[in-house]
């Protein structure tokens, strides 16, 4: 395909192996990923069921924790509406950096079958998100899944955040 | 000159009829004499209440009255009656037909199993008095009367929306309010969270759920190999050890035999 | 990010802090770790004790109502379930009785599909009452019952899995019937689960009920006079919490409940404790009732949707091969069926307490005006009744003990 050119030397040599200093700080990051427990709607139920006994999230390192400042990641789980998006919005700003956002299920990546007029079509048009996760309710293994792709995502990143903004793309 | 569509049911309609189909109706039979719902209406007439219209509809009694004697009918129904429980209260848009919204009761008698619906037509602009006082619920349903339809209580103890945020403009179940939301829906979380000028960065809602992109030719299913939005597949190093197919190593293990601990306690 | 900035302030809500009684006004926000969903509660503080309560809804508003208005009745069931998400057949199920008192095909429905919809629905009923369990126990600090409870969760789901292949959002019901008949095993795996059921949920009992941290956490919290709860019309283990003994499965019966042999738990402790009990006795007749159910299977004959040709769609086999089946199938389906013109109102008993749907129709495919009877959404008004003179503390247990789930109450 003539469109896509090779460029071995674009985004700043990303080709290239990460140093040791990274690689630790991105294992113990991605190792112990703490989610704000953000569950709306159906797709909060999942993510219960993905944090109870049958799969078990713990074994990942990942505890729910109820207070932003103390959180990595919001999993943005279930319909958010309009009138709820200002919360979200001061949430994700009270988060502490390094933070991640996973949205989860149809009705945070789009909007999902609402399509009405009290629903924000998509969880992108007021927080960057890293990992959209389809599924109308995602099964909880899926939802473990992108926790892993997460972890590969923070593992392949510069320690150093401030990098990191111009890599994400909105 | 563009078609004319008419503004008083934007919302959808069948695309198909049949020019001489005659919609069957749900049978209503009459009130029978002797019957609990005779006494109803016998409670109901001395209480006087001036009943327009009654029949019986799927099991439910219908009592159609004047919007003056709402809280009356009520009071008469659980009092007299003993219709202890009010299960529902809202209202139906009929503006474009009659310019008149009808409001509905349903109340539940608990000895005898029986409900009753009562039923009352007001105009546009007209308000209706509060039935808190006889039924508690009518707080919370009420309030949502007034938020989806614009409905005016009188005397209500608190009257803000309830559903939708508080400075939102419009009624949303009326007919005349599309699916989707009109202007101030689609960008009210825009304005009220960045402010206008953010409308052109994060650009108009995406509410057509067959949109494709006719240009995008990057996204490919990579499931195990994912990339950051954007950048090139071939540039970003992925390799992670591949996930073995089979058990999982601690099933296989004997912890039996092989445990160092134990064997240094032995 | 593009969009860094944003104009948000500190939220003050013209809300004062202190007033001049000393009342602090706390805000238990739209986000918060009990998992209850999008409740949002402005507690006015006298010390410790909650002076006044309001609570605020409406953070799940989807709209459900007005999507129903534009969209055929059978594309509308899907979007039942997601109102109760936790039970989703009940949701399912209340929508299909309610068009089919409609249409009045509701004794037409077969013998086999009235099987399948109610050992659905009891299973729901557990899967329902177990998470109660297990987020009331979350709640409350009992934090193991959450993981036992949701095990046992599991394995109903599972079941709810093989039968309509999802585990939350259903589906599984039709208006006319059931579309898939049970898969083979289905009815040893129930019954293996029925076995196994029993011993867990005296597991639990003996973890709580006369634990005494527990009882002290839950007796005498959250009391709901018979008056008020009529006035507010709860309805479901609210009501039967109350002493009043009322259950639409009983009085005014529908599918197979009128020849089932079960008890109706009341109680007239009007709190929280007693409502814990009465969700424990009601999963017990759950069971007996999909005992019952299991030896009803076998006897009926292979039909699954009721036949009634100018509203439903013919079996899948004459669809195939009749020239009529394929044609009405496809104006049912693009077009959507007319139901005749009147009014409905169908209670059922669903595990949070009575939901209804009232659907007005004109004629038309499309409802003319739909209406969702939601317990939880006069549970949730009763809170500012019943959360007036208890401690913060009590606050989360009560809103735990009244079951609501915020899909019902936003719509």
């Amino acid at each position: 395909m003539a469109q896509h050119q090779v460029n071995y030397a674009s985004s700043g040599g990303l080709p290239v192996v990460l140093t040791t200093a990274d690689h630790i700080i991105n294992w113990g990051r991605s190792n112990s990923l703490w989610p704000l427990t953000y569950g709306l709607a159906c797709c909060a139920i999942e993510m219960m069921a993905s944090g109870a006994s049958r799969f078990d999230f713990d074994r990942m390192g990942v505890i729910f924790r109820a207070s932003p400042r103390q959180a990595d990641v919001m999993i943005l789980a279930g319909t958010l509406t309009k009138k709820h998006a200002e919360f979200t919005r001061r949430l994700y700003d009270q988060m502490a950096e390094p933070k991640w956002v996973i949205s989860m299920g149809s009705c945070a990546n789009t909007g999902g079958m609402f399509n009405t007029y009290s629903i924000v079509q998509g969880v992108d048009r007021i927080v960057p998100v890293d990992i959209y996760l389809p599924g109308c309710a995602p099964r909880p293994e899926t939802l473990q899944y992108a926790m892993m792709m997460l972890q590969k995502k923070i593992r392949r990143e510069s320690a150093d955040m401030k990098k990191n903004k111009k890599q994400r793309f909105i | 000159m563009r078609r004319y569509t008419p503004k008083g049911n934007v919302q959808k309609k069948a695309k198909y009829t049949d020019r001489f189909w005659v919609a069957p109706k749900v049978p209503r039979a009459e009130v029978e004499e002797g019957s609990f719902f005779a006494t109803v209406l016998a409670n109901l007439k001395n209480d006087n209440i001036e009943v327009l219209d009654s029949y019986i509809e799927i099991d439910h009694l219908v009592v159609e009255i004047k919007p003056e004697q709402n809280v009356d009918t009520l009071k008469s129904l659980r009092d007299s009656s003993c219709f202890k429980m009010c299960v529902e209260l809202s209202a139906v848009d009929y503006l474009a037909q009659d310019g008149e919204f009808e409001i509905f009761y349903l109340l539940l008698n608990l000895d005898e199993a029986k409900r009753v619906r009562v039923q009352t037509r007001i105009k546009q602009d007209q308000a209706i008095e509060t039935v808190e006082n006889v039924f508690r619920m009518a707080n919370f349903a009420e309030r949502e009367m007034y938020d989806m339809f614009g409905i005016y209580v009188n005397n209500h103890s608190y009257l803000k929306r309830i559903l939708m945020p508080d400075d939102w403009v419009g009624h949303p179940l009326l007919k005349t309010y599309p699916l989707q939301g009109d202007e101030a829906a689609s960008w009210y979380e825009v304005d009220k969270i960045f402010g206008k000028e953010y409308r052109d960065i994060i650009g108009p809602e995406l509410r057509d759920p067959a949109r494709v992109d006719r240009y995008d030719t990057q996204r490919f299913a990579r499931i195990g190999k994912e990339v950051p939005f954007g950048a090139d597949p071939e540039l970003v190093d992925t390799t992670e050890t591949p996930i073995e197919e089979g058990y999982s190593k601690t099933l296989l293990t004997d912890y039996t035999t092989e445990s160092k601990q134990l064997e240094n306690r032995r | 990010m593009r969009q860094q900035a944003n104009k948000l302030q500190p939220f003050f809500e013209n809300l004062n802090f202190e007033r001049k009684d000393n009342t602090m006004v706390i805000n238990f926000g739209p986000q918060h770790p009990s998992a209850h969903g999008q409740l949002r509660l402005v507690l006015e503080l006298q010390g410790e004790q909650v002076v006044k309560a309001y609570p605020d809804i409406g953070y799940l508003h989807r709209g459900v109502e007005k999507m129903a208005e534009n969209m055929i009745y059978n594309e509308f069931l899907p979007t039942t379930d997601r109102l109760d998400y936790i039970a989703s057949t009940s949701n399912n199920y209340a929508f299909a009785l309610a068009v089919e008192r409609l249409l009045g095909i509701e004794d037409k429905v077969p013998r086999r599909a009235k099987v399948i919809r109610t050992m659905l629905l009891e299973i729901n009923r557990i899967i329902s009452h177990l998470f109660f369990l297990a987020t009331h126990a979350l709640d409350v600090g009992a934090m193991s019952i959450f993981l036992y409870a949701f095990r046992e969760r599991e394995f109903a789901m599972d079941l709810m899995e093989d039968y309509c292949g999802a585990r939350l959002t259903h589906a599984a019901v039709r208006i006319g019937g059931v579309p898939l008949d049970l898969p083979p095993g289905w009815l040893e795996s129930l019954a293996n689960f029925l076995n196994k059921l029993p011993e867990q949920i005296k597991l639990y009992e003996d973890l709580l009920t006369e634990n005494r941290i527990w009882k002290m956490r839950l007796e005498d919290v959250g009391v709901l006079k018979p008056e008020d709860a009529l006035s507010w019309g709860a309805t479901g283990p609210m009501l039967r919490g109350s002493g009043i003994a009322y259950d639409i499965r009983k009085e005014e019966p529908y599918e197979l409940y009128s020849e089932l042999d079960f008890d109706i738990p009341v109680t007239d402790r009007c709190d929280s404790y007693g409502r814990y009990r009465l969700y424990m006795e009601e999963m017990k007749e759950s069971i007996k009732i999909l005992r019952q159910l299991i030896s009803m299977y076998p006897k009926t004959e292979p039909k699954l949707m009721a036949h009634a040709p100018e509203y439903i769609s013919a079996p899948k086999e004459e669809i195939m091969t009749q020239n009529y089946a394929l044609m009405q199938h496809f104006v049912l389906v693009t077009q959507g069926m007319r139901p005749p013109k009147g009014t409905v109102y169908a209670p059922t008993e669903s595990p949070k307490g009575e939901l209804g749907f009232y659907i007005k129709s004109e004629g038309e495919p499309y409802a003319y005006r739909l209406k969702v009877r939601a317990p939880s959404f006069f549970h949730t008004g009763l809170l500012q009744d019943i959360l007036v003179g208890t401690y913060l503390a009590d606050v989360v247990t009560i809103i735990g003990s009244t079951n609501i789930v915020f899909g019902e109450v936003d719509r």
